[in-house]
């Protein structure tokens, strides 16, 4: 074969096939239901989980101290995922977990959504001074490790779901803001803002109709992938003894406790933080399918 | 290209005396140093004499503009509350050992990361890429403390391959070092990946590829030296998550860091030392995120023209 055959067939290789398109569209697809299913789980379980738990997440009893789970010899079926080193059910305590979970991702997120958002839109609409204060802010709060920040501050302001909720949401919202600034910044260009700008319409109206609405799409995505960030940072905040507080069940507390027993009783850290990985992983698949369906750029990588 | 760097160096400057401002307001917020230094019995008189000695009875402003001159005259952040010598002195003695399991994980991330990305984007959709892609996702959805934990049962525990805790041996990297590096791997995979698929979709690979060059030269004079600037940004970006992810991995395993002092000071309100740290993590993430800009801006003119 000449060069030139050798590489038109080579190209030919790295070619994607229509049949591994098609595939792999069907993957994303899937992983996106799958995504929302464990997501609906994470819900109900939240929702209901006083009705769903075998057990009282804070009921002690040293004489059950450190049960096996049901699975292994010597488990007992009366707790299937085992006892913790205060004799209580596991698998209550991760399903009890959920709701602290959720109540702080989502809170969270919705936090830095309201600063995020609100700089992203001044800096990018108006530009100028105030891009350029808003910018710089931006780089300060990335070039500081999120975690020193966000346990200094839990450290100042005290160890409640409030607070941590507020330290994870002021550490968070500089994505957002750059996120924001640069769609907005795309978007005043764009010839319906200059026609509502001809009209004079008022700054607020234009924002408010025909920017952040345009917005959307994009910032739910991020949101969406923010959520389960803001899940893992809350465990690991708990995790560190920053964050939420023993005996309050949260993922991270109890994979705190389960790292004294990991020695011997390894499901008690293992556990918590399976349920840590797949709360975030249902999160992330449907982001990852959301950002599909908005997208249809970043389809393409 | 002199003008860039000065832009930049400003910049940075104005960072590093930002995050120096929220550090010192912190502490200032947050504890009287007069009650933590004192005995409790302390009369009135005293705290009051104490504190003019320290001069805490002066404006914020002067106290700030006090400790900012100490600290960049003569790298002073006070003496640490708990062990009464100066946070400095801790922290030169904690540094090495972050810096090398920051090192180790960083070797790691790229050792895998490079060949993997590039990989993936030349053979996109390739069984390789499929794998890889899913296995990035799996990855970001993992608590990397939690990573940690595993392989401690796993390798530490159950197979005994490696100790779980401590520094002494080289043995004792292994476990942290992968941690660690599964923290950052997730997303330094996806953007190499997607910096090498921009790439070949310029219009120079097209005519390389055109004027009938052999694919392989086609990407190894062509694609890869310039897919070579994303990397380099992509690194000295990363330096952040790195340190953020060195604090977890040291209390993991019992890291004698910088990191697991910064979790022990923080929880033990040591704020001297605190500052100490988040000053030292700021210049490094500064830093690193200057070096990336600037060897983007040598290697390719286009980013200093913007």
């Amino acid at each position: 074969m000449t060069e030139i055959q050798t590489a038109y067939s080579e190209m030919q290789e790295a070619a994607p096939s229509m049949l591994s398109l098609v595939l792999r569209k069907m993957w994303h697809l899937r992983m996106g239901v799958i995504g929302a299913i464990l997501i609906f789980c994470l819900i109900i379980v939240a929702l209901f989980c006083p009705y769903l738990a075998p057990h009282d997440p804070y009921k002690q009893d040293i004489t059950k101290r450190l049960w096996k789970p049901a699975f292994m010899a010597g488990g007992k079926a009366e707790h299937l995922l085992g006892t913790d080193h205060l004799g209580r059910d596991l698998l209550t305590r991760i399903l009890y977990g959920t709701r602290i979970s959720l109540v702080v991702g989502i809170s969270a997120v919705l936090l830095m959504l309201a600063v995020g958002v609100s700089l992203g839109l001044i800096a990018g609409f108006f530009g100028g001074k105030a891009d350029t204060v808003i910018s710089f802010l931006v780089n300060c709060m990335m070039g500081f490790p999120f975690i020193l920040l966000a346990m200094s501050l839990v450290a100042v302001m005290g160890a409640s779901l409030q607070n941590i909720i507020i330290a994870l949401g002021c550490t968070g919202w500089p994505v957002f803001t750059r996120v924001t600034r640069i769609e907005t910044m795309k978007l005043r260009e764009r010839e319906f803002v200059l026609a509502a700008r001809s009209l004079a319409f008022s700054n607020r109206r234009i924002l408010a109709r025909h920017i952040l609405p345009n917005l959307l799409p994009a910032i739910i995505v991020l949101a969406t992938v923010e959520v389960a960030r803001a899940i893992i940072r809350e465990s690991l905040l708990s995790f560190l003894g920053l964050g939420i507080q023993p005996p309050i069940p949260s993922w991270g507390v109890m994979l705190a406790e389960g790292r004294d027993y990991m020695l011997l009783q390894w499901w008690l850290a293992a556990f918590p933080g399976m349920a840590i990985f797949l709360a975030a992983l249902g999160i992330n698949l449907l982001g990852d399918a959301l950002r599909d369906l908005v997208d249809p750029y970043l389809r393409k990588t | 290209m002199r003008t860039f760097i000065i832009k930049q160096l400003i910049q940075a400057v104005g960072v590093c005396l930002v995050i120096s401002m929220i550090s010192f307001f912190l502490l200032f917020l947050n504890t009287d140093p007069a009650l933590l230094l004192l005995p409790p019995e302390a009369e009135v008189q005293d705290i009051a004499k104490f504190k003019k000695q320290m001069g805490l009875d002066r404006p914020v402003v002067v106290q700030y503009a006090d400790f900012l001159r100490k600290v960049v005259l003569h790298g002073d952040f006070g003496n640490s509350f708990l062990a009464k010598v100066p946070a400095a002195k801790l922290v030169r003695e904690r540094l090495p050992a972050t810096i090398e399991l920051a090192l180790a994980a960083l070797i790691l991330v790229n050792l895998v990361a490079l060949p993997v990305g590039i990989i993936s984007a030349i053979r996109r959709y390739s069984l390789l890429d499929n794998v890889a892609t899913f296995t990035a996702l799996l990855g970001q959805a993992m608590p990397l403390y939690w990573f940690g934990i595993m392989l401690i049962i796993i390798f530490g525990v159950w197979l005994r391959w490696f100790p779980i805790s401590g520094s002494d041996t080289w043995a004792h990297l292994v476990l942290p070092a992968i941690t660690l590096a599964s923290w950052i791997l997730p997303i330094n995979m996806r953007l190499v990946r997607s910096g090498m698929l921009d790439v070949l979709n310029q219009d120079y690979i097209r005519t390389a590829r055109a004027k009938g060059l052999m694919e392989r030269k086609v990407l190894i004079k062509h694609a890869f030296k310039n897919a070579a600037i994303p990397v380099v940004t992509i690194t000295g970006m990363q330096l952040g998550a790195l340190l953020g992810g060195a604090v977890v991995t040291e209390t993991v395993f019992a890291w004698p860091g910088l990191g697991r002092l910064a979790v022990d000071s923080i929880r033990m309100g040591d704020y001297p030392v605190v500052q100490a740290i988040v000053v030292v993590f700021a210049l490094f993430v500064v830093i690193g995120n200057l070096a990336a800009d600037i060897l983007a801006a040598l290697i390719d003119p286009r980013i200093r023209l913007e």
